[in-house]
């Protein structure tokens, strides 16, 4: 029904198109028109089209709505929500014959067909309102046809408010992130105080299931968390800073063109590839080969899954973002400055030391910023080479966790959404997004104050 | 600083500090690749075991059990495995696949007669010794036993075994059989998600890069959703995961584990990547062409829609294709609305619980079963060819439809 509903109305509209924009091309033969046929045809076509599209979709809305709630009466003895849910979900999957399972229930058979009484006039009605409406706006936009009649200025009208409808959409995004991280951090926050999150120096988020168990409570003191991730994040940045740095000044200040032009993009073939192939490398290369270096220096007691693993391969992804970001920064340097020092009889070596980089320091440590935020961020590496556990210590040989390792164990498989340790996966997420936001903000500051001061 | 000597030998020092970084970058992706593509190549082919048929033309080919009928005809080859075990070891070698292949060849052939050797599908432990990926020692192989070597001896012998072309590896999707396992449904899961993540960022990226540039005049408003986008590219993926689980999966209820969810949350995550790259396209169209199309009286959205974005399009397809190609290489947002499921069927449409692509990397390198590591090698080749199609494409994109002004 909705789809012969929708036929008909965009058949409509098409005719609405035809219609007008043929009256004003007859038009427009013998006059200057405000506007060319086809926008005529265009504003006919919107009119039939978008306030029925839009009344649709809203009204199914409400129906959903009102069905939900009218079905949940038939089940008012029940307490549990989630079971009422469980059930008004069964009577419309067989009301719709996409079950035919029946839950024993005293209000399941008239619940159902409640529901397939009030389906069936709900669809009546919205064929008989919807069409009419569609068929008056039709009606009523053919009479628009004339020589001073501005249909490209409305149609431009509301191009504009879809493009600036689409700019704001950013906005909801970045708002949608922080309610739903926000409101699920709150009610974690209901049942572990603040300061035990953020303060405290345990962290094992496994809820018992019985009561009588050992360790019912769970504890959430994210310390150790927020020091693993740091840890990682550490060994990463002692990787990639040096490797990165120093070829982006190789390759901005010796390299021939030649060589530029082949090793740039071959550094940034390692940012394009996808994380989760980092996480493989460092479980079937890199954790064998530490392993077997441990061996031959006699040290054993090294974990398989230590955060040096970890660290060094998101240190090796990190490379190139390092290395692109100093070349910026590099490169920006006025070229009076750095040929006013090599002809004062410097060399480039310590031109590039003693000019270049301190007046490119700022674009450096916006750099070096973003890429800590992008190795606190980073999820695939850490969650296949990193542990689970969250052990406090900074000896980079043990196991450690990250934030986004927490995440991911906490969040995958089975879940029930009321429990804390569901929740505080979000929590952990809040903390992460500021933080990562924060770097961002920052660097980015830096990068822009100082890009005006050499423009 | 006077010692010239020891100036240049800083500065020969510092050049060369600066070289082996070059390298060492470059070492590693050669040996990342280099790791993968060893690893990963051995999972094109495939062991196979032949096994002589004598099925005669009038047999009732239509109520038997393919099982036990080929488990028949293979035992009928060895008189020697008399006791359980040794039969046992015998019937081992074959894959449970075998009696798919055996039942598909019967609905072939089911007026004729089958006769001779054919081949049968064996079971990941002999594939991994006969690949050499599991090394002899003595009479045993990682798991194969005396028993089942004795038997691989003298199917060795006899060039009964044989390395084949995977067919299983682009053909089916995930399965507990390690020989059986394809990557077909996590490719077209992957296809889906990123179908529909430029289907819903593009025009919005587009639209948004638009209005920044061309439409909005400069003000708080706009430097704020400026600020904002620019933010966005730097969200962890992970927290687009998490936003997606609470607002597609938590508010919106639709299906976990789908492709739709996917592609959604990609999309958000896609989105500002495009409007980034749209605006500095849309920003190198010369102003000179759009204030002609002005002064000969088109209106500011005629400009935009026949010269700035046709103009454009190269930079800003150019910036989609990046994105896309981030997108597909995602794993954490997919992780946290559920594709992580082990789905046996091909989806059949985007409301189907699937995998895809990064996240079945992801669930073959995290199983025990040995034999899954090079599958999840040939799992990344594959993922990094379409990956290196992408660029292509941009990069012939971009050579091809950029005009110098």
């Amino acid at each position: 029904m909705t789809v012969f509903l929708l036929i008909l109305i965009s058949s409509l509209a098409v005719y609405g198109f035809i219609l007008n924009k043929s009256k004003a091309s007859v038009m427009s033969d013998t006059n200057i028109m405000h506007s060319q046929p086809h926008y005529h045809g265009l504003y006919s076509a919107f009119i039939t089209l978008v306030p029925a599209i839009l009344l649709l979709f809203f009204w199914s809305f409400i129906v959903n709505m009102i069905t939900n709630i009218t079905l949940k009466d038939f089940f008012s003895d029940i307490t549990d929500t989630g079971l009422i849910k469980f059930y008004t979900d069964g009577v419309i999957g067989y009301a719709e014959g996409a079950t035919d399972k029946i839950i024993n229930h005293a209000g399941f058979m008239p619940a159902v067909e409640h529901y397939q009484a009030l389906q069936h006039n709900n669809k009546i009605l919205q064929f008989i309102v919807i069409s009419t409406l569609s068929l008056m706006l039709f009606r009523y936009s053919l009479k628009f046809v004339e020589v001073e009649f501005k249909a490209r200025d409305y149609i431009e009208r509301v191009i504009v408010i879809v493009m600036r409808a689409s700019a704001v959409f950013a906005i909801f995004v970045t708002i949608g992130i922080v309610l739903s991280l926000l409101l699920e951090t709150l009610r974690f926050f209901d049942s572990v105080n603040v300061f035990d999150f953020l303060f405290g120096l345990h962290w094992s988020p496994q809820m018992a299931i019985r009561a009588d168990q050992v360790g019912s409570s769970g504890s959430f003191g994210a310390v150790p968390v927020f020091t693993g991730t740091l840890l990682i994040a550490f060994i990463a940045m002692t990787v990639a800073t040096p490797i990165g740095m120093f070829s982006a000044i190789y390759l901005s200040q010796y390299a021939s063109e030649n060589i530029r032009s082949y090793a740039k993009p071959i550094i940034e073939i390692l940012a394009g590839i996808p994380t989760v192939v980092y996480g493989f490398f460092a479980v079937i290369t890199v954790a064998p080969f530490f392993r077997d270096m441990g061996a031959f220096f006699s040290f054993t007691n090294m974990s398989s899954e230590s955060a040096l693993i970890a660290g060094s391969v998101l240190g090796i992804m990190i490379i190139p973002f390092v290395a692109s970001l100093t070349d910026d920064a590099l490169t920006a340097v006025p070229r009076s400055l750095k040929e006013g020092s090599l002809a004062m009889g410097a060399t480039l070596s310590e031109t590039t030391k003693k000019v270049i980089i301190p007046a490119s320091f700022h674009g450096i440590v916006g750099s070096f910023l973003l890429a800590v935020s992008r190795a606190i961020g980073e999820t695939m590496i850490v969650v296949m080479a990193a542990g689970f556990a969250a052990n406090l210590t900074f000896n980079p040989f043990d196991s450690v966790s990250t934030v986004t390792v927490q995440i991911v164990g906490l969040l995958t498989g089975d879940q029930e959404f009321n429990s804390p340790k569901t929740l505080s996966a979000f929590a952990l997420a809040f903390v992460l997004f500021f933080i990562t936001l924060v770097l961002n903000v920052i660097s980015l500051t830096i990068v822009k104050k100082y890009r005006e001061e050499y423009e | 600083m006077n010692n010239i000597s020891a100036r240049n030998k800083s500065e020969k020092r510092f050049q060369m500090y600066g070289k082996t970084a070059v390298l060492i970058a470059i070492g590693f992706l050669v040996i990342l690749l280099f790791n993968i593509f060893s690893t990963g190549i051995s999972a094109f082919k495939q062991t196979y075991i032949a096994v002589n048929l004598e099925i005669p033309a009038d047999f009732d080919k239509k109520n038997i059990n393919p099982r036990t009928e080929l488990n028949k005809h293979f035992l009928k080859m060895f008189p020697e495995a008399t006791t359980r075990t040794e039969r046992r070891a015998l019937l081992s070698l074959l894959s449970k696949g075998a009696r798919y292949e055996f039942s598909e060849l019967i609905n072939q052939n089911k007026e004729r007669s089958i006769q001779g050797y054919h081949w049968f599908l064996a079971s990941a432990d002999l594939d991994m010794y006969i690949k050499g990926t599991v090394k002899r020692q003595g009479d045993t192989a990682g798991r194969i036993d005396e028993n089942q070597m004795f038997f691989i001896d003298k199917l060795l012998s006899k060039n009964l075994i044989e390395l084949q072309a995977n067919k299983y590896l682009l053909s089916s999707a995930d399965s507990r059989e390690p020989e059986m396992a394809g990557i077909r449904g996590a490719i077209i899961g992957s296809l889906y998600s990123i179908l529909i993540a430029f289907l819903v960022s593009f025009p919005i990226a587009v639209m948004a890069a638009v209005y920044l540039e061309k439409i909005a005049s400069k003000n708080k408003f706009s430097d704020l959703i400026e600020t904002n986008i620019n933010n966005l590219a730097a969200v962890p993926s992970i927290v687009f995961g998490l936003l997606g689980l609470a607002i597609f999966l938590n508010f919106f209820e639709l299906p976990r584990s789908a492709p739709l969810v996917g592609g959604l949350t990609l999309a958000l995550m896609t989105l500002p990547t495009i409007v980034i790259a749209s605006r500095a396209a849309i920003k190198s169209v010369p102003p000179s062409i759009e204030e002609a199309a002005i002064g000969l009286g088109a209106s500011k959205v005629q400009t935009i829609f026949g010269f700035t974005l046709p103009l454009a399009m190269p930079g800003i397809l150019t910036g989609t294709i990046i994105g896309i190609a981030q997108a597909i290489g995602e794993t954490a947002p997919l992780l946290m609305i559920g594709m992580v499921a082990f789905v046996v069927d091909v989806p059949g449409s985007p409301l189907d619980a699937s995998t895809a692509l990064p996240v079945q990397i992801y669930l073959w390198a995290d199983s025990p079963e040995r034999a899954f590591t090079e599958r999840t090698s040939a799992a990344i080749m594959v993922l990094l060819g379409f990956l290196i199609l992408l660029n292509l494409t941009a990069i012939y994109l971009r050579k091809k439809l950029e005009k110098k002004w």
